[in-house]
């Protein structure tokens, strides 16, 4: 079983994240790219930090090496601009592209239903809307620059509402009766009635425009992702039907 | 063809042969996942950046 769901994992994700990384070029990049131009403006001396509570998206990319070195700091090491950048992205793109695939390959087995490609693609839609859809309402898509809330804040949130959002999206599906319904629709509300972190001040410097492109952008990318990752990993998995070792 | 006739026997196996598999890739997929865009490394952020900015990822 552990081979079935292995194959179909590497194979989807492998191609998947791929596909991902041409798709991205398009839509999420240039946008990325475009912000960048915009970050750190007048913020270089303050390391990215702004105030307590409140950092930049990306400090490692918001400040030259003067800054840096004048925080009395080396500079992390990055990827060159350009082809070196993008093979870097593309190689995350595939390792999430796998790491994403196995979790919903090992869904799949947990089922123990008949999944083809099409079904597939639902599935896919399914982890959409749990790790893409649901914690946008909370933590929009941020460009680089945009000011957010806490790190670890942020982060504690997005698992705890990916994780609600699973356990309810399972009791509308799996179970049936109004109770695991309502059950399911109150798990899924949850996190956002406690509510995402949310940054002391707003301002950032990429302008508003470009941050509500980036929102779509980010968004219909993780669409695509997740049905192309969805329909190759149920073609894979109908295809590995006798890998049950 | 006829893997589609045995793929809907597929309730045939157990649970409990499914769960130790299903568990293994389940935690080998969150460590990847929890590697290109949670890993609190100035290094792993710079490579993945734009990958952690497109999937929406909490990012610095």
């Amino acid at each position: 079983m552990f081979r079935r769901i292995f194959y179909t994992a590497m194979l989807a994700g492998v191609l998947g994240g791929a596909a991902i990384s041409v798709v991205q070029h398009f839509t999420t990049t240039p946008i990325i790219l475009q912000a960048e131009t915009f970050e750190g403006g007048g913020d270089h001396d303050k390391h990215g930090t702004l105030k307590k509570g409140i950092t930049l998206v990306s400090p490692a990319f918001a400040h030259g090496d003067k800054a840096a070195a004048a925080a009395g700091e080396d500079e992390a090491w990055g990827p060159r601009e350009g082809l070196e950048r993008t093979m870097y992205t593309s190689l995350a793109n595939v390792l999430t592209g796998v790491g994403f695939s196995l979790i919903l390959t090992a869904c799949f087995a947990l089922s123990g239903r008949q999944i083809i490609g099409r079904t597939g693609v639902l599935w896919g839609l399914g982890g959409f809307a749990i790790i893409s859809l649901a914690p946008a309402l909370g933590l929009p898509p941020e460009v680089p620059g945009a000011m957010a809330a806490e790190l670890t804040d942020r982060q504690l949130w997005w698992f705890l509402c990916v994780a609600l959002t699973g356990a309810g999206m399972w009791a509308m599906i799996f179970r049936s009766g109004a109770a695991w319904a309502v059950g399911g629709v109150a798990l899924i509300a949850l996190p956002h009635l406690i509510g995402a972190p949310v940054p002391d001040r707003l301002g950032g410097p990429v302008p508003p425009e470009l941050a509500a492109h980036f929102v779509s952008a980010s968004l219909v990318t993780a669409a695509v992702f997740w049905c192309i990752t969805g329909w190759l990993a149920g073609t894979f998995w109908n295809r590995f039907v006798g890998e049950e070792g | 063809m006829t893997q589609q006739t045995n793929n809907s026997a597929v309730n045939a196996y157990a649970l409990s042969d499914v769960l130790a598999p299903a568990v293994l890739a389940l935690s080998l997929g969150a460590f990847l996942v929890l590697g290109t865009g949670f890993a609190n490394s100035d290094t792993i952020h710079n490579a993945a950046h734009d990958t952690r900015h497109s999937f929406a990822f909490p990012c610095h």
